[in-house]
């Protein structure tokens, strides 16, 4: 068997993959964003909200949990036009992966939250704080220094689930690869190349991440 | 005129009344040690005084609100009544000074530059001007409740409250915090104190308050208690403490 490699085939397309590349780093760090806020708002509702809304979260939470990425998007970009709801590719993907993180992370912070000593929060009524000032300055601080690690696992999962929107084709890495090797038929080029530039955005991504851990989420 | 008026204050857990009806008067500057078994409802008497439990009947009057009342402003009471818990309870993500300043900026707006200096002040008075900056975790138990005080302070409240404040300390450590408390006795803040040190009651307090299975069961000068128990409850309780 011999097959002889030829990475100078993928030189036509650079800017092709240098496009794929932007977009999954934006959709990362945008979907990141919001779906950790989404899930600081989610797991806030679960642990202090009133029970119906907690119900309701709960709901939501388990609903994306327990089916698979694929299908949630599926349901987003070609199933709400049947309600009336049409997306653009890159609309759907971005809500997609926000609700997806959201659930994900709304239960890695429950777990943070729920790990602050009740006493801490009681020290903060005594101090004449609301509940709501309670939760921003002693409860979420603490709990997002416990599930810093958990979260920052979630997010590379994330990153590199986010080539499956590439099957509804918002132009992602992925999606590049796809398109290159349909053009130059070196799969097995493609494919390595790709593989190793997720790798290498995974890595850097971990880095960043510690380095906002650092800085921002130490405790004492 | 009462600072703090307690008024057959009745709590239950479910089916398990825990306060059976109790009153006490507490006037400024007077400085409670209440004293009781385990399971006699120190602690939630305390905790009801500043809402952090409520309670089914009578009232409870604190500076002139009443607690868990319907139009009572909890938020004005608490800043006027303070709490030190047995555990601490300092914020970790936060330094000592920080710890301090939290209340003063969230709660009264105060800006930074001026809660640094409450913060300054307040734990200047607690002995631990060096550290300010240092995290609770690098504290001994001793600092760190000295902390707790001084954060409480910060908020210049009324009466503070103080439950089994070094009974998560060594014993080696309980005096520094004893010490911080009797000079807040010295300057005149209210003080209400569940506690186990019989001395420090004694020597400190102006009004001594023995709780028995949810009630007060005797009160009176604790030198005077202390010397001629009437009950032979708080006899027994008294003489099996030494
Ligand atoms: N959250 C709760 N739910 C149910 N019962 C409770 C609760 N908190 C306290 N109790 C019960 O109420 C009673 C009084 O408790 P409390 O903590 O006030 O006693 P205490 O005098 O402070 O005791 P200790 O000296 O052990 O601190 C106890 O029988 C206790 O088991
Ligand atoms: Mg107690």
């Amino acid at each position: 068997m011999t097959y002889k490699l030829e990475f100078s085939a993928l030189l036509p397309y650079w800017e092709d993959l240098a496009a794929g590349l932007w977009f999954t780093i934006v959709l990362t760090v945008l979907s990141t964003v919001v779906g950790i806020a989404v899930g600081t708002l989610g797991a806030s509702a679960r642990t202090f909200g009133p029970k119906w809304l907690a119900g309701l979260v709960r709901v939501y939470v388990e609903l994306i949990r327990n089916t698979p990425f694929i299908v949630q998007l599926f349901f987003i970009f070609f199933g709400l036009p049947a309600l009336g709801l049409k997306l653009s590719e890159t609309t759907a993907a971005f809500l997609a992966m926000v609700i997806n993180l959201g659930a994900y992370s709304t239960e890695i912070i429950r777990a943070g939250i729920e790990a602050v000593p009740k006493g801490h929060i009681e020290a903060g009524v005594s101090l004449a704080m609301s509940r709501l000032e309670v939760l921003r300055h002693i409860v979420l601080r603490q709990a997002f220094a416990k599930i810093y690690p958990a979260l920052s696992s979630q997010i590379i999962i994330v990153m590199l689930g986010s080539a499956v929107v590439s099957q509804i084709s918002a132009p992602d890495l992925t999606y590049a690869a796809n398109f290159i090797q349909s053009r130059n038929f070196r799969a097995f080029e493609v494919y390595l190349v790709v593989a190793l530039i997720y790798l290498v955005l995974a890595i850097v991504l971990r880095y960043v991440l510690r380095v906002i851990g650092d800085r921002f989420v130490k405790v004492g | 005129m009462s600072l703090v008026s307690i008024r057959d204050v009745r709590k239950s857990y479910g089916t398990v009344e825990v306060l059976k009806g109790v009153s006490l008067e507490v006037a400024k500057g007077d400085v409670v040690a209440i004293i009781g078994r385990s399971g006699s409802g120190k602690s939630t008497l305390l905790r009801c005084i500043n809402g952090l439990e409520t309670y089914q009947f009578g009232a409870i009057l604190a500076d002139g609100i009443e607690v868990g009342g319907i139009h009572a402003n909890m938020r004005e009471l608490r800043r006027h009544v303070g709490m030190v818990f047995q555990q601490f309870n300092l914020f970790p993500h936060l330094t000592a000074a920080e710890n301090v300043m939290l209340a003063p900026t969230v709660v009264n707006k105060t800006p930074k530059k001026e809660a640094r200096a409450i913060a300054a002040e307040v734990l200047a008075k607690v002995g631990l001007s060096e550290k300010m900056d240092a995290y609770p975790s690098q504290l001994s138990g001793g600092q760190q409740q000295r902390v707790a005080i001084a954060r409480s302070l910060a908020m210049r409240p009324k009466v503070l409250l103080c439950d089994e404040i070094t009974s998560a300390l060594d014993p080696e450590l309980v005096n520094e915090v004893l010490r911080v408390v009797e000079q807040l006795a010295k300057e005149g803040m209210t003080l209400i104190l569940v506690t186990h040190e019989m001395r420090f009651a004694r020597d400190v307090g102006t009004n001594l308050v023995f709780m028995h299975h949810g009630k007060v069961h005797e009160t009176g000068k604790p030198k005077d208690v202390f010397a001629a128990p009437q009950t032979p409850e708080l006899q027994q309780f008294v003489g099996g403490n030494g």
